[in-house]
Order: C-alpha cells, then sequence, then structure tokens
C-alpha cells in the first residue's frame, strides 16, 4: 500500500527533476554562449545585452528556492493552470535552474583557451562556428559536469517543491513521515534519495571522464 | 565579395594581375605582403600603450622572413596583422597588393583560408582527434567529405604522421602537436605559413625537425612563410632575410647573412651574443681590461663575413706568438662566417698596429682584453 505511493513519489519526482533539467539544459546552454560571447572581447561583444543578462541571472541566481517557489504562484498558474502538483512544480524548479545551470556552463565555456579561438579565427572559422566546433566540444566535459551537479540541486529543490503540495518522495517524507511520525517511510525515503543522487553523480562523473581527452 | 577580395583570393586573377601589374612596372617585383607606416596602439589600464610604430617592410614572394625581438618587442602584433586576428590602429597592410583594411567577416574568412597559422602552444582542439584536427577548416569552408578526406591523408602524410589518425593531442609529444598545427595550416593550401613562435616549446632536436619540415614545405610548395622568434639559432636554420624589432619599431633588416655576420644595433648584437663564440672559462676569469704587466699577451676579437680567413697570412702579420683560443666557421645561407679569439704576446708591435693589420683580413677586429 505505502510502496505503491513511495514508487508514485519516486515516479513524481523524476518527473519534476527530468522535465525541469532538460528544459534548463536546452535554455541554459544557449544563455551561457551569450553569457561568454558577449562579454567584453568575446566573438559577438554586445555589452549591453552582457549586462542585462547577467543581472537577470544574478537575481534569479539569489533568491532562495522556497521563496521564488511562492513569488511564482501567480506565474504558476497563468502557465500551468494550477498551482498543485507535478507540472506546477516545474515552472519553479526550471526557473531556478536554468540561471544555476547557465552559470556553471559559462564557467566550463570561459576556461576554454583562448588560442583555440584564435586558432579557430586564423583557419577561417566563422563566429558560430567557433562557438559549434571549439566552445562547446572544448567545454563538454565541464558542462556535462554542471549538468550532473543541476540534476543532483533539483532533486533537493524538488523535495522543497514537496513539501508544499508538489507531490513526489518530499511530499512523501514530509506528510507521512514528519506529520505522522513514520520513520520508517523517512528512512526509505532517504535511502532512496541518497542511492538516486549518488547514481546520478556517478553517471555523470563517468561521462564527463570519457568526454575529457586532455 | 568585394573585387579586390576576389583578387587576393581567386589563384587564377591573382596572376592575371601580377601579370598585368609586371608588364606596367617592369622594374618593380611586388612584395607578398607589404607593411605601409603601420603602428598598433592599445588601450592599457595607464593610457595608450604603443606596441608597434612607424613599420615599412616588404616580404616577397616565396621566401622564409624572420622577425625576432625581445618579448614585447612587438612580434606577435606585427605577425598578427597580417591576418587581421590583431587590427592594425595605423598603416596598411597589403596582401598581393590589396590592401586588407576595410575586409568584412565574410573577405577575412576567405583571405584566412588563404593564409595558414602554426603557434607556440600549438593550439589544437583537444575534443577532437588528429583527423578531426586537421579536417576542421575543411569542414567549416563546406568542402565535401570524400575532397577532404583525400586532403587531410595528404598532409598527414606530408608531416609524417599516417598512424596517428585517432590519437587525441593529449597522447601525441610536442613536435607531433606541431606537426598536426602544420598539416591543419596547410589544408587550405595557403600562399602564405604564419609561424609565431613555433618552435619555443620544443627541445633542440624537435626545433631541427621541424625546421626541417618547414624549410622543405617552403620548397615543395613555394610557400612563402614568415615567422617569429626569440631564438636566432631558429633564424639562423631557415630564414632568408630578417628584420630585427625593438620597441614596436624595426631597427635592422638585411639578409641573414649579412645582420648575423655583422650585426649593427645594439638590440641584435645582445640577441645574437648566445651564439657568439664565448671565451674559455679560464681565460675569461684572467682576463683584465688594461695590460698590467709587461709581458700580457693581447687578446683579439676576428670576424670574418663571406670568406673563410686565410689563416697563414694572418698569422706571419702580427710579428709574435700566436695563439688560438677559441674559433670556427659556420655556414650561414652558404656563405661563410669565420670567427677567431687569438691572445698575441711578444709582438714588437702596438696594440693599435696589431687592430690595423687584423682589420685588413678580417671584417671586424676588437680588443677583448688582456692576459697575464
Amino acid at each position: 500500500m505505502w510502496l505503491d505511493r513511495l514508487w508514485q513519489g519516486v515516479i513524481d519526482t523524476f518527473l519534476m527533476v527530468g522535465v525541469s533539467s532538460l528544459i534548463a539544459l536546452m535554455l541554459g546552454i544557449p544563455l551561457a554562449v551569450i553569457l561568454v560571447t558577449s562579454g567584453k572581447g568575446g566573438i559577438f561583444e554586445a555589452p549591453t545585452i552582457n549586462k542585462v543578462l547577467g543581472a537577470f541571472v544574478n537575481i534569479f541566481r539569489s533568491v532562495p528556492f522556497l521563496i521564488l517557489m511562492v513569488a511564482l504562484i501567480p506565474f504558476t498558474r497563468l502557465i500551468v493552470g494550477t498551482t498543485y502538483g507535478v507540472w506546477a512544480a516545474v515552472v519553479p524548479l526550471t526557473i531556478a535552474a536554468t540561471p544555476f545551470f547557465a552559470r556553471i556552463a559559462e564557467v566550463s565555456l570561459r576556461e576554454v583557451d583562448h588560442g583555440l579561438i584564435e586558432a579557430a579565427q586564423a583557419m577561417g572559422c566563422r563566429r558560430w562556428h567557433i562557438v559549434w566546433h571549439v566552445l562547446l566540444p572544448e567545454a563538454l566535459p565541464g558542462i556535462v559536469g554542471g549538468f550532473t551537479i543541476t540534476i543532483v540541486t533539483m532533486i533537493n529543490s524538488s523535495a522543497m517543491a514537496g513539501a508544499i503540495g508538489a507531490g513526489g518522495l518530499g511530499d512523501i517524507a514530509y506528510r507521512y513521515g514528519y506529520q505522522r511520525f513514520d520513520t520508517q517511510v523517512m528512512l526509505t525515503v532517504i535511502v532512496l534519495l541518497v542511492v538516486l543522487v549518488a547514481a546520478i553523480q556517478l553517471g555523470g562523473d563517468r561521462l564527463a571522464l570519457r568526454l575529457n581527452k586532455r | 565579395m568585394s573585387a579586390s577580395a576576389q583578387r587576393v583570393l581567386a589563384p587564377g586573377g591573382d596572376a592575371l594581375h601580377a601579370a598585368v601589374q609586371a608588364e606596367l612596372h617592369p622594374q618593380k617585383q611586388h612584395a607578398h605582403v607589404r607593411f605601409i607606416n603601420l603602428g598598433k596602439v592599445y588601450e592599457g589600464p595607464q593610457g595608450q600603450v604603443p606596441a608597434l610604430q612607424g613599420i615599412d617592410l616588404d616580404i616577397q614572394r616565396g621566401e622564409v622572413f624572420g622577425i625576432i625581438g625581445r618579448s614585447g618587442a612587438g612580434k606577435s602584433s606585427l605577425i598578427r596583422t597580417i591576418n587581421r586576428l590583431e587590427k592594425p590602429s595605423t598603416g596598411r597592410v597589403l596582401i598581393d597588393q590589396v590592401d586588407i583594411g576595410d575586409f568584412n567577416e565574410d573577405t577575412l574568412v576567405a583571405l584566412r583560408r588563404r593564409i595558414g597559422m602554426i603557434f607556440q602552444h600549438f593550439n589544437l582542439m583537444s575534443a577532437k582527434t588528429v583527423w578531426q584536427n586537421v579536417e576542421l577548416p575543411l569542414k567549416v569552408a563546406g568542402v565535401p567529405k570524400e575532397q577532404r578526406q583525400r586532403k587531410v591523408a595528404e598532409l598527414l602524410e606530408l608531416v609524417g604522421l599516417e598512424g596517428k589518425h585517432k590519437a587525441y593531442p593529449a597522447q601525441l609529444s610536442g613536435g607531433q602537436k606541431q606537426r598536426v598545427g602544420i598539416a591543419r595550416a596547410l589544408v587550405h593550401d595557403p600562399a602564405i605559413l604564419l609561424c609565431d613562435e613555433a618552435t619555443s616549446a620544443l627541445d633542440p632536436e624537435t626545433t631541427q625537425s621541424i625546421l626541417g619540415l618547414l624549410r622543405e614545405i617552403n620548397q615543395r610548395l613555394s610557400l612563402t612563410i614568415i615567422l617569429i622568434t626569440h631564438e636566432m639559432a631558429v633564424i639562423r636554420e631557415i630564414c632568408d632575410r630578417v628584420v630585427v624589432l625593438e620597441k614596436g619599431e624595426v631597427v635592422e633588416q638585411g639578409p641573414v647573412w649579412q645582420v648575423f655576420g655583422n650585426p649593427q644595433h645594439e638590440v641584435s648584437k645582445t640577441l645574437l651574443a648566445p651564439l657568439q663564440h664565448a671565451l674559455p672559462e679560464d681565460v675569461q676569469a684572467r682576463l683584465q681590461s688594461h695590460p698590467s704587466e709587461y709581458h700580457a699577451s693581447v687578446v683579439l676579437d676576428l670576424q670574418f663575413t663571406g670568406s673563410e680567413p686565410d689563416l697563414s697570412a694572418l698569422f706571419s702579420v702580427f710579428g709574435g706568438q700566436v695563439s688560438l683560443l677559441h674559433g670556427g666557421v659556420e655556414r650561414i645561407q652558404g656563405r661563410a662566417l669565420g670567427h677567431l679569439l687569438l691572445a698575441i704576446s711578444h709582438s714588437p708591435l702596438s696594440v693599435e698596429e696589431l687592430l690595423i693589420r687584423a682589420r685588413k683580413h678580417a671584417q671586424q677586429a676588437e680588443v677583448v682584453g688582456y692576459v697575464a
């Protein structure tokens, strides 16, 4: 009986984290590329865009997730039509994860040796060739590592979302473990979360290592 | 693409244009690369920093042209104005007589495909194999796959890396990495190859093999090679002509044998010093600037440019005991450069007279000092 609920919790967590991290991946990488290339001396130098985007990212990064989630309730209702359940949690999770991941990816992109960009220019690459053939492949191991951290952080945040009605493992731990003092449920959820995080971290590290040819 | 860019890029049009020009001005041979009053100023935190000023240079088609100077002399900035990795602040750069100053991204990309470049730290893509690195310039230019494969295979063979197609740069030695760099730089059949301290990160033996390869491709592909280095030995090994840069200005230029045989500027002399034959250490220790004893012998430094020294004639003019401390003859571009360090004692002649006589045989003679 409670095993079914637990199983539903695992699926909900996977859904919330999976969907929001995937969207964060698709939005975060272009965002990181723009942040890096529009900066001073970048290949698409555009200081105003750089400053505005940078400020936006910083604002969303500095608001604690719990507060962000509450503050975004009207926006969430606008997007998914409800403020309750898995899909409602996806909105604040994505909005928190995208700038978080973009900053980590930005660091990896910035670490690409300037000599490689120069070599690419010297061989007759256009600017978007440099992004596609140099910046992204060279930064890939770091981006994979950063994405792993993002997923783990999202699992953490999804538990918080669970506590205010999003479902998932956090919801189960809160309602059954905390409010009803069911230690068995609480421990099971903790073990599940530890296994989940460890598996994701291990997988991410392996992949990053395999991609790293340096 | 502008008409002027077309002229640089299309080999046929280029040749035609050159032919027309040769007919119009038969007395002039056109420089492959020409700098006209070139200047570069950087905006630093403490105001403007001049990196280059008043550079006027002609580099001929097919020559190996060396640019040497101390670090910070402006070598890097100068070589980068040729493919516009660096935009000059004043003056012009002409390639095949076309001013590249107003090129836009399209024409610049096309120009850069006609100019290869190799780097001190190789700058290979670490996430790409040797094959993919060499293929990249062709791929971004939209060259069809079969043609790419033919070209990459051909170049990897030229640089002697046939067996390394699938290796990643991290698995290669420094010399092998530079060979990949050279293959990548040549993959578009450029007319000019720029070498930015290409051997400075390599050990002497590997340097020799890379220089040999550069010499070979210079002759086989009649490529104009422009290289910057702080290593005089590199210039001596492969360059035809050399300029010495100091504080962003040209202080000396000429054929290598001339500049090396008889450097005029202080900076050239300093840079050349490691190549000069030094005094043996024990003599150096005993050397004094003035004759202290009656029987002191005078140490003369003689240099010969262009022909081997005639020893019997030389020794007989001094009229005393002549001992050889150090000496040698090397050949640069087929010309002999000789250098002798002699200690002369028991000569009835004055030091001034010795120098006058020495200068009849040697291009340069000076007193190094006296030893007891």
